[in-house]
């Protein structure tokens, strides 16, 4: 299972690369939200799957899935979703200031400073 | 480009639909999902969720009255400054610790203490749960502002 | 949390009191609300007098981060009872002098709570333990210091004054703070108590050169020391209530501190001493040198503070030198003693002097010396108060600088006697160095007197001088009469606070029972020294036309402001040239070097150690798991390959939720529950937003742009499995989950691990999250209220007035 779910992260992480290396800031921001997911499945991945119950205090329990991935990514997620807001209204502005989404034409002037 | 956009949304201000099925189902998800969401908040210490999810779930439940009626209706059934809950909720999650700090423990120690209570038995008081508050504050807070900043953009 | 932890905070608690007052209530001028605060502190730290005399020490503790050595230590000794009184006293001083400079005009909000931190600061780094609080508290200076000097900050001086204090003392404590860190690696604590114990460890070092010379960065660039004094003169542009206060009577001194409170650690290393003698001594007689060119008042003030900060600096290296070469043990606590005093002098004398400059720019309205004079008749108050002050600074008696300075000069020709070795012909260079610096000290003041109130009234002041309102002079006053005071009964302050000062500076139990007193008899060397430095000074100002032409020969060119000037062109020029050299301006290269980075570096790795696998330990794969995986798998294609942005909106919605499956089938309730949420408030996010974002979702992209990046992805998704893979096989130690398990009722008393993790294990975590949340907020806000162009300004106005 951890080999499949690890080529799937790479798979996503390789996939979101494409798409943030593109030159429309729509599918830039996908890939940034692509990667998150990514990262978020290897990470789950490095802390063994499948090994024990659901990390909730249970008397009848001994084995537990390992907590630590879950909090760290359940931080990640939500940071995440701030990355993804922020990004898109950075671009929906600078679309409303350049009038373009092509980050290739946004270039601007170089500073004097 | 710009000229366009305008003229649609004005086009579209006109044809303001009153969607009443929409409108009547929101509501009553709404109070589902925001108990929903409270009950999260304050199981999270036990079982699965907490300041996170609750947080997010409130959102989610505001915006779906955002969508079904417009920002108005929504500040008038709620008449609150999201920028004041966000600002409560960082004092939150940055005071009690503090707090904790000043009553000479090392910081972000947590205090916590069970009492009884005729009706429900006993029942756990936790300080970690007034840093959720914060938590769900602010993440409350945020993702709502968010929505209807983007929302409320260019009208 | 004790009253003395309170104390050092009350100036910031009390900041935030003061602006909500400002904002309502202006009818009161807003120093009187500020005043009580400073009173309040130099009242309870006086109650530690007794007991420090006692040479007992006040330790309190707040454990922050106890485990790293990371602690709220409050230590209370003579020497830092001694500088925080000084802090809050001169505070209080400076405040009610502050009433009557600011007019109600001015951003006093500002102002004051920029005053305050500086005390919360200040107090801070003199009362603190800890070396790490120490330093935060030391930047957090710097800090108030740079927002003080740039107060009015429409003017170009102030802010290249404040920018240069800052870069200066920046570089210093960052230094210093290296220093520090290297200290904690060699005694194992942060806690300066605990350094002195462990001195043996710090003597047997190699290490410890690097550290004192990079504390003695620190404690130079903060002190205004050869060579980094020329920030000082700038930070003249600041409110003249300011320079009396950070720049003369206590910021510039936490240098002093740092090496007075370091000593013990570091006398026995010829470093330190030399550095902070020699440093110290050419600082004072460059300085006095100097002041004698300026024009302006300040700046004659400002030079004059370097110079004094230099002569208490060499007293302190004279005092390690006796440890070194183990002299006299006397002279050692001469040293000290004297240092210690001309402090204390130092800042009753240069606080009142920048007040009267004050009172004299505020009621003449210049302070070019060109341009008074003969202000005797109309400010007969202010006279007397500059004379008292500038003759004690020249060290004359009856005076509190006189005792001092005498100190000064008989610790410095007693030096001699010092086992020099190899370098005992050249030891009168100390000696020469104190008379010549202590001469133009003489000038100068002289000159201050002189040119201010004697002479010919010029008339084309700005202003028509007449005398300061009493609000003004009653800190003058005050700090006048202390003055005299501590010149007639210097021994109000030996026993009490001085011996147990120079006591800490010693590390030593043994009381001193220093007696100051004025008449040492005619034997006294150091007696023909100041009446030699009279003479001599007195000569040389009266024909002051015949000799200053050598001020001429000191070009801009040579000087050390010119080297700062340039230093900061050019090092803006450099990094111009070599940020260009790479910094193409598109997104797409910064993203390519990344990842570019990650595939090299990766592959570097694997080159040198080689991928071992090892796949014996894996769970079972169900149906339900791949049948996700392929929604996934194919979602990921539909996004790569439509046009349409609202499908692949809709199939990043759907990798989501599919994610969400993973972590219900993974057994981690927590993550699918947020995912879900964020899913809908995400999809919620994005179609709010494609109202106002353009239909087509990518642009026609060449062949080659995409077979490039199509490598570059490729590249970096095999790197990231074998990464994964290679981190899975290898699990080089356990994980530290069990701890979360085992401890998660005990110690947290909650049964859902991830909310106790989140909450309470790895709380800090969650803390700057949700500050990253809020800011993410807060910069989205800026983003769409924020109006860049003219047009959208009007668009404003025009709605408004509609």
């Amino acid at each position: 299972m951890e080999i499949i779910t690890i080529v799937l992260a790479g798979i996503l992480i390789g996939s979101a690369v494409y798409l943030m290396l593109s030159k429309s800031v729509i599918r830039i921001i996908i890939g940034t939200a692509v990667m998150s997911h990514g990262v978020h499945l290897m990470f789950l991945t490095m802390g063994q799957l499948k090994r024990g119950n659901i990390p909730v205090l249970d008397d009848d329990v001994s084995n537990y899935a390992d907590p630590l991935p879950q909090a760290l990514i359940l931080t990640a997620i939500v940071i995440a979703f701030a990355l993804t807001a922020y990004t898109l209204v950075l671009a929906l502005r600078s679309y409303r200031e350049l009038g373009t989404d092509n980050v290739e034409e946004m270039k601007g002037v170089p500073h004097d400073d | 480009m710009k000229h366009t956009l305008k003229k649609t949304e004005t086009e579209k201000g006109q044809k303001q639909m009153n969607d009443v099925f929409l409108q009547f189902v929101s509501k009553v998800v709404f109070f589902i999902v925001i108990m929903f969401s409270f009950n999260l908040f304050f199981a999270g210490h036990y079982t699965p969720g907490g300041g996170f999810v609750g947080g997010l779930l409130a959102a989610s439940a505001l915006i779906l009255l955002l969508i079904a009626y417009d920002k108005k209706t929504l500040q008038k059934m709620l008449p609150i400054d999201f920028r004041m809950v966000l600002t409560v909720g960082l004092l939150f999650a940055a005071g009690i610790p503090t707090l904790s700090f000043l009553f000479g423990t090392p910081f972000f120690t947590h205090q916590h203490t069970y009492i009884e209570v005729p009706v429900f038995g006993e029942i756990a008081l936790h300080s970690a749960v007034l840093f959720d508050i914060g938590v769900f504050l602010t993440v409350a807070a945020t993702s709502l502002f968010i929505i209807v900043l983007v929302g409320e953009a260019e009208n | 949390m004790t009253l003395i932890h309170l104390a050092i905070i009350l100036p910031v608690l009390a900041a935030v009191v003061v602006r909500i007052i400002y904002k309502y209530y202006r009818r009161l001028h807003l120093g009187w609300f500020v005043l009580p605060v400073p009173l309040i502190i130099v009242i309870y730290l006086m109650t530690f007098i007794p007991r420090v005399s006692n040479n007992e020490v006040v330790y309190e503790t707040m454990h922050f981060m106890p485990r790293i050595g990371m602690n709220f230590d409050v230590y209370i000794d003579g020497l830092g009872l001694l500088f925080a009184i000084l802090i809050s006293g001169i505070g209080a001083l400076v405040v009610l002098y502050s009433i009557g400079y600011l007019s109600r005009e001015e951003h006093l909000g500002n102002f004051y709570v920029y005053l305050l931190i500086f005390m919360t600061a200040m107090l801070g780094v003199v009362l603190n333990d800890n070396v790490i609080m120490l330093y935060l508290f030391w930047e957090l200076t710097s800090i108030s210091s740079f927002l003080l000097i740039a107060f009015w900050h429409t003017r170009e001086r102030s802010l290249y004054g404040a920018q240069k204090s800052m870069l200066i003392t920046m570089f210093g404590g960052f230094m210093m703070l290296g220093g520090f860190l290297l200290l904690q690696n060699i005694t194992g604590t942060a806690s300066i108590r605990g350094m002195l114990e462990s001195v043996a460890l710090i003597q047997e070092s190699p290490l410890t050169p690097f550290a004192i010379v990079l504390i003695l960065l620190g404690a130079f660039t903060k002190s205004a020391q050869f060579p980094f004094y020329v920030w000082l003169p700038d930070a003249m542009e600041a409110p003249t209530p300011v320079s009396a206060y950070l720049h003369s009577a206590t910021m510039v001194k936490a240098g002093i501190y740092l090496v007075a409170r370091l000593t013990p650690l570091f006398a026995f290393s010829e470093t330190w001493v030399w550095i902070i003698l020699l440093g110290g001594l050419i600082t004072m007689t460059w300085a006095s040198f100097n002041a004698i060119s300026k024009d302006d008042l300040k700046a004659v003030l400002a030079f004059s503070t370097v110079s004094q900060l230099g002569l208490i600096m060499s007293l302190l290296g004279l005092g390690a030198l006796s440890v070194l070469t183990g002299a006299n043990e006397a002279h050692f606590s001469v040293a000290v003693v004297a240092a210690v005093f001309h402090l204390i002098n130092h800042a009753t004398f240069k606080g009142a002097l920048f007040m009267l400059t004050g009172i004299v720019d505020h009621e003449a309205g210049t302070r070019s010396l060109r341009k008074l004079g003969g202000l005797l008749t109309v400010m007969p108050i202010s006279f007397t108060l500059t004379v008292i002050t500038a003759l004690s600074m020249a060290g004359l008696p009856p005076f509190n600088g006189f005792l001092s300075k005498e100190l000064f000069l008989e610790a410095m020709i007693d030096v001699r006697e010092a086992d020099f070795g190899s370098l005992a012909s050249v030891s009168f260079i100390f000696p020469l160095l104190a008379i010549v610096g202590s001469i133009f000290t003489f000038v100068y003041s002289i000159l201050l007197i002189y040119g201010v109130f004697f002479g010919k009234r010029t008339y084309d002041t700005p202003k028509e001088p007449h005398e300061a309102p009493a609000l003004m002079l009653i800190s003058p006053i005050f700090l006048s009469v202390l003055v005299l005071l501590f010149g007639f009964f210097p021994n109000i302050l030996s026993g009490t606070i001085i011996d147990p000062a120079a006591m800490s500076i010693m590390a030593s139990d043994t009381p001193l029972g220093t007696h100051l007193y004025m008449w040492h008899g005619f034997n006294n060397p150091a007696l023909w020294a100041t009446v030699a430095v009279v003479i001599i000074g007195a000569l040389l100002f009266y024909f002051k036309d015949k000799w200053t032409f050598i001020y001429d020969y000191h070009k801009e060119r040579f000087t050390l402001n010119h080297l700062y000037d340039q230093g900061l062109i050019y090092s803006r020029l450099g990094s111009h040239k070599v940020t260009d050299s790479y910094m193409s301006g598109f997104l797409r290269s910064y993203l390519a070097y990344i990842f570019l980075f990650f595939i090299i570096m990766g592959a570097l790795t694997f080159l040198n150690t080689g991928i071992q696998l090892d796949f014996s330990n894996l769970a079972p794969v169900g149906i339900q798991e791949i049948i996700v995986a392929i929604i996934i798998l194919v979602s990921l294609a539909v996004i790569l390959a439509t046009k349409s942005r609202l499908v692949s909106i809709i199939m990043l919605g759907a990798i989501g939720f599919a994610m969400s499956l993973f972590f219900v089938f993974f057994r981690s309730a927590d993550l699918a529950l947020t995912q879900l949420a964020i899913e809908t408030v995400t999809t919620a996010l994005f179609l709010v937003c494609f109202y106002h974002l353009p239909k087509r979702s990518r642009h026609e992209e060449r062949v080659r742009f995409k077979m490039t990046n199509f490598l570059i992805a490729v590249g970096v998704g095999v790197m990231a499995i074998l990464l994964g893979l290679s981190a899975y096989s290898n699990r080089l130690f356990d994980s530290i989950s069990q701890f979360h398990i085992d401890n998660v009722y005990e110690l947290a008393a909650g049964g859902n691990m991830v909310n106790v993790i989140l909450v309470d294990f790895r709380g800090f975590d969650t803390l700057f999250e949700t500050l990253v949340f809020g800011i993410a907020g807060v910069g989205i806000y800026g983003l769409m209220k924020l109006r860049l162009n003219r047009k959208d300004e009007q668009d404003e106005t025009h709605a408004k007035k509609d």
